[in-house]
């Protein structure tokens, strides 16, 4: 199912979490919502769930074109998952997996052993079938994320939301789980968003990355898209590590990869280049005053000769061996030429 | 000029993250005992001193009871215990203690509600009021609430016209009661409730739960352990209550005395022995509830929280 948010505003007293916020997710497409925190993704998320509602006057959220601005969360079939996992404690795995399904009217409830079996199918896929008597105090972090995601599921919602699904566990099951979430969307093809602010993550495994800051959308793009090319100085900030540098530049060439804005171009450290200094060469003159050769990169950072900015360049440690480069060397720097289109070699 | 140490407790505490856990979550007797080893310097003085301060204030008077008690030959314990004024009092007590804890479970779990979920103003008067009755002398509780409720009474004389006795008889005991053991409940349920983590009914509530069945099948169940542990120190204050009860109760034999008055009766009549075979009886009763009642809580709690 397709969601749409039109034009979303909503303040909290003096506060405005969302100002004025569109969005378009097609029909089974990953989407992350990242930003900072204040930026207001996860009150977009709350409000596409129905736990928090827009204020009067702005515009609506629409599933499959249909408005459900007006919908309490109950009744609109989407699965939430919170941080905290939100797990009931007094029930045990099972139980939580079926109370989406156990509180409904008779009429309109699954029969004893349809909920078994359900219950049974979604402790498989999270894989915990041994564990369905435990209580959520006696599982791990992990585990009781994946409880909260198929007590989400049971109720076979037409959109997955996730707010910051992995932010409470360590770095290793963070990773794991997010794969696991990938490969589960692939196969089930469910509609989902999820919030993060991690953008290592979102650019892993969405399939489209909404960047927001200050109650906006700052881009939308495909993860290789707004981190290759963002739109604006926030995004090339927020998304990897980037060296801002005042105009002029000596190095700043045309069809570079540089960002340009307000007098100050923005140039990722791995997209700079780095040469001896000599005369006959275009570029701009610096001092190395740093090597750092740990892991599989080498940074170097130097100072501009013009103005003492600082300058890092990400370089892999091969090149660095070939330059001989020792701190107190003169050198040219310069953007790098924009990507070559993307080669088909990669099957 | 201090130095700045690593603290050794950090250090500690590092490794026993880092160290691979153990699959089972039960723990030893030692390895718990050995956790709180250093949250208070000197185990052995806290220990001893409370335990000190436990016997001389809590343990020597009940073992005096029970020595005077032991006066008695068990055929004459027997007769005074099972005398049936004393087992009618021992029925009086319990039926109106039991109302009194009924009535404060509702109505704490109640206001326990509206002081953690709105805001109002007024909010913080009613919040301290509720320990009033803590700090009111009981028996001028149980005269004012007498005044008021005899037939003659601001509320009594409602009643009246029907025939209806409030004080000298059940409603006004338990009334009294209710009047001094209402903060247990509240102020043990708040807490909780006020803890409770609000996206746990938010995701009830996505899975389609109305709000009645968020607060009884996600709210209720979170702070039952709670609702048990006040109901419990309730119970067993009313059991135990005297000063309030005396003024309203009417006091007749077979009708509203109530056991503490009954031993009170048998001091005044220099018979000692007998008023402690009584208060043996109390007390019995008081530390049965108190046990299986924290048997239950402790059990709901850990299945909570581990």
């Amino acid at each position: 199912m397709s969601i749409t948010a039109k034009n979303i505003k909503k303040t909290f007293g003096r506060y405005t979490a969302l100002d004025g916020v569109s969005l378009e997710v097609p029909t089974g497409k990953l989407v992350a919502l990242l930003g900072p925190s204040g930026s207001g993704k996860t009150t977009l998320l709350r409000i596409i769930a129905g736990l928090e509602f827009a204020d009067t006057g702005s515009g609506g959220i629409f599933f499959d074109g249909e408005d459900v601005t007006q919908v309490p969360a109950g009744q609109r079939g989407v699965g939430f998952v919170f941080q905290h996992y939100a797990l009931f404690r007094h029930l045990t795995v099972a139980e939580n997996i079926a109370f989406g399904l156990k509180i409904r009217r008779r009429s309109e409830r699954p029969t004893k052993k349809a909920i078994a079996e359900k219950v049974a199918e979604l402790l498989h896929l999270i894989q915990l079938e041994d564990l369905g008597g435990r209580y959520p105090v006696q599982l791990s972090g992990g585990q009781r994320q994946r409880v909260a995601l198929a007590r989400a599921l049971a109720i076979e919602p037409k959109v997955l939301l996730l707010d910051e699904p992995f932010g409470a566990l360590d770095a290793k099951v963070r990773k794991d789980l997010r794969r696991w979430l990938r490969r589960f969307q692939d196969e089930i093809g469910l509609t989902t968003i999820f919030v993060t602010h991690d953008q290592e993550e979102a650019l892993e495994i969405a399939d489209e990355v909404v960047v927001m800051n200050n109650a906006r959308i700052e881009q939308v793009g495909a993860p290789q898209e707004v981190y290759d090319r963002p739109t604006s100085s926030f995004v090339h900030r927020f998304l990897g590590n980037v060296n801002q540098i005042t105009l002029p530049w000596g190095g700043l060439i045309d069809g570079s990869t540089a960002h340009v804005e307000d007098g100050v171009a923005f140039v990722r450290p791995h997209d700079i280049e780095l040469v001896h200094f000599s005369e006959d060469r275009d570029g701009e003159a610096a001092v190395v005053y740093d090597i750092h050769a740990a892991g599989p990169v080498a940074r170097v950072s130097a100072r501009r000769e013009g103005n003492n900015e600082s300058v890092e360049i990400e370089l892999p440690r091969s090149q660095l061996a070939l330059l001989r480069l020792v701190e107190g060397d003169c050198v040219l720097l310069r953007a790098r030429p924009k990507h070559p289109p993307v080669s088909e070699y990669a099957i | 000029m201090t130095s700045r140490k690593v603290p050794e407790k950090l250090i500690e505490m590092t490794k026993e993250n880092l160290a691979p856990r153990q699959p089972t979550t039960a723990t030893t007797g030692l390895s718990r005992f050995r956790r709180s080893r250093r949250v208070l310097p000197g185990f052995l003085p806290t220990l001893g001193g409370t335990l000190l301060f436990l016997s001389l204030i809590i343990l020597l008077p009940l073992a005096a009871l029970a020595i005077k008690a032991a006066d008695l030959s068990w055929a004459d314990f027997w007769m005074q215990i099972s005398d049936a004024r004393a087992v009618a009092t021992y029925r009086i007590t319990l039926t109106s203690a039991l109302l009194a804890t009924l009535f404060n479970v509702i109505l704490g779990v109640w206001l326990a509600w509206i002081l953690t979920r709105y805001e109002f103003p007024g909010r913080r008067w009613i919040d301290a009021a509720v320990d009033l009755p803590f700090a009111l002398p009981t028996a001028v509780a149980g005269l004012s609430l007498a005044t008021l409720l005899a037939p003659n009474g601001l509320i009594g004389q409602l009643f009246a016209p029907w025939d209806i006795k409030l004080a000298y008889a059940l409603p006004g005991m338990v009334t009294a009661m209710v009047f001094t053991s209402f903060p247990f409940v509240v102020r043990t349920v708040q807490p909780v409730l006020a803890d409770l983590d609000p996206q746990v009914e938010e995701a009830a509530a996505i899975l389609g739960a109305k709000p009645r069945t968020v607060f009884l099948k996600v709210i209720f169940p979170a702070i039952l352990p709670a609702v048990l542990a006040g109901a419990t120190l309730a119970l067993v204050r009313s059991l135990g209550e005297f000063g309030a009860v005396v003024f309203i109760a009417g006091n007749l034999p077979f009708q509203t005395e109530i056991t503490s008055l009954l031993i009170y009766t048998k001091v005044a009549e220099h018979e000692y022995e007998a008023a402690a075979a009584l208060a043996t009886v109390v007390l019995g009763a008081a530390l049965a509830v108190l046990v299986v009642m924290n048997t239950i809580q402790g059990k709901l709690y850990r299945r909570l929280h581990g």
